[in-house]
């Protein structure tokens, strides 16, 4: 089963160590603190300064003293996020939702675009397992170099003319590129997104269809071990 | 007194958080589940933020079956927000939770994301308060002509408090498509926006009934809180503010305190109606 989270809400203010560029995307890096960095594929609720709700975001990097956040800044609170800068302090609640599971015996990793965020933190854990790994454009895929044994394809190829079969696959990606690989991978876990507002199950905001009923995604992912 | 805003807060996903609070206030129960609208359902606006979750909830049977045994289980107390399509329905959730052990029962006769009986609040309460002999309280939209008559109207009916206000319908369009950002167009909007109007409403509504009144819009601080008791409020509730901080609870609690005491009130219920000016226009009945 996937690492629950049922209770034990952590939160902390988190001072930023700092903000990099990674292509188009942003590497921010906090300090720790005292939370925990959980399983991969978990998230944690980032608080944008003037905003206000947080947003979710998956951990990227894990050491002893940060948590990096690979972070597309696309809109108001994603762009809110990766303006800060060192000496500024950002509220952090998780590790949140169900990760993936890790005990798995030939695993590969599937990412499209900013689904590649939480890849680094799971290679690590997954003793550095073979990525497939796809971009929109070959500036984007500079955030490959975050993950070992990546092979890139960029548009018009996709992940799924690259991966191989026969293996245990763990994808995050956009949702056509998440139902592509399903088709092929039946048993893949898959980390999915939706828009949150609280992100532990009080906004009921992120529902996705899954076994033909509206859940939580929050709650029962964000990773699923079947099609959503 | 602290609540949370009915469907704000999930205390089987949450304890700690619902245990935080003075009182839990559940999701709305309907007669007959209900999945919700289609995703995409919150969307962040430049002042509050709108949703439209369409009362989702495992309907009546699977709620007194599974969701309530957990609930109490939890030793939080609980009032149960019900809403339904028509009186009868309301009568008939109210009779089936009137010998459970729930502080009170709260009716949601002002959710913006299903068709709304607005209209019909004095025949919703009376065919409630029939049914029951629980504390019955009246959740009420701002979104009406005459807060102070609904507010009279639900009192006549027989509401033993009000808790006001609802989210009220708003609209926001991606800003590249010009689409709505929400699967089902409209939703209900909530935050800060919304705390001007829940204190006109909760300013309103005491004058009208006085009334126990339960304050909701907006807060995000203890001074919010004390505002919305100083307007004619008896207890506040948390809502959008919790999706951000779910150690809200604990803070407001503490800043109300503070707030009060700066303002040389000996307790944060001695500000009761001090917006009035005076005494309360009829005797306070019950204080939540």
């Amino acid at each position: 089963m996937p690492f629950h989270s049922r209770s034990g809400l952590r939160r902390e203010l988190l001072d930023v160590v700092k903000v990099e560029e990674v292509g188009p995307y942003r590497l921010l890096r906090l300090k720790r603190g005292r939370l925990e960095s959980g399983i991969p594929g978990q998230f944690f609720m980032l608080a944008p300064p003037g905003r206000l709700l947080p947003r979710p975001m998956s951990l990227c990097l894990a050491t002893r003293t940060e948590l990096g956040f690979l972070i597309d800044p696309i809109g108001p609170g994603t762009n809110a996020l990766t303006g800060v800068a060192r000496g500024e302090r950002l509220q952090a609640l998780g590790p949140l939702g169900n990760g993936f599971r890790l005990d798995v015996d030939r695993p590969l990793l599937v990412g499209g675009g900013i689904g590649v965020a939480p890849f680094p933190y799971l290679a690590e854990r997954l003793a550095r397992p073979p990525a497939v790994l796809g971009f929109r454009s070959q500036a984007h895929a500079e955030a490959a170099a975050l993950v070992p044994n990546a092979e890139v394809v960029v548009e018009p190829r996709l992940v799924t003319e690259a991966m191989p079969l026969g293996h245990d696959v763990l994808a995050c990606g956009p949702e056509p590129m998440l139902r592509a690989v399903a088709a092929l991978a039946p048993d893949a876990q898959l980390a999915w997104e939706a828009p949150m507002a609280c992100g532990y199950g009080a906004c009921y905001g992120c529902a996705v269809e899954i076994d033909g009923k509206l859940e939580r995604l929050c709650v029962e992912g964000p990773v699923l071990e079947h099609a959503a | 007194m602290i609540l949370n805003a009915s469907g704000c807060l999930d205390a089987l996903t949450a304890p700690e958080v619902a245990q935080s609070l003075d009182t839990f206030v559940t999701k709305t129960v309907t007669p007959l589940p209900r999945e919700g609208n289609e995703p995409v359902r919150i969307a962040e606006t430049d002042l509050g933020m709108l949703n439209s979750i369409g009362l989702a909830n495992p309907g009546i049977d699977r709620f007194l079956g599974d969701t309530l045994p957990r609930l109490l289980d939890l030793g939080v107390s609980v009032w149960v927000s019900v809403g339904g399509f028509a009186a009868q329905e309301y009568a008939e959730l109210c009779a089936r939770l009137d010998d459970q052990p729930v502080a009170a029962l709260e009716l949601n006769v002002s959710c913006p994301n299903v068709s709304s009986p607005e209209d019909e609040v004095e025949e919703i309460v009376a065919a409630a308060r029939a049914a029951t002999t629980k504390t019955l309280y009246a959740k009420l939209s701002p979104a009406v002509p005459d807060v102070g008559s609904a507010a009279a109207a639900a009192a006549r009916a027989g509401a033993d408090g009000l808790t006001l206000v609802n989210t009220i319908r708003g609209l926001v369009l991606d800003e590249r498509t010009l689409a709505p950002k929400l699967g089902s167009g409209v939703g209900g909007l909530s935050g800060p926006v919304l705390r001007p109007v829940a204190l006109a409403a909760v300013f309103a509504a005491y004058r009208a009934t006085g009334l126990p009144i339960v304050g909701v819009g907006g807060v995000e601080t203890g001074a919010h809180g004390l505002e919305l008791i100083a307007a004619g409020a008896s207890a506040f509730a948390l809502g959008t503010v919790l999706f951000a901080d779910p150690e809200a609870p604990v803070r407001v609690r503490e800043e109300l305190e503070r707030e009060a005491s700066a303002r040389g009130f000996a307790t944060p219920l001695a500000a009761y109606a001090a917006a009035h000016g005076g005494p309360p226009p009829t005797p306070l009945r019950r204080v939540a």
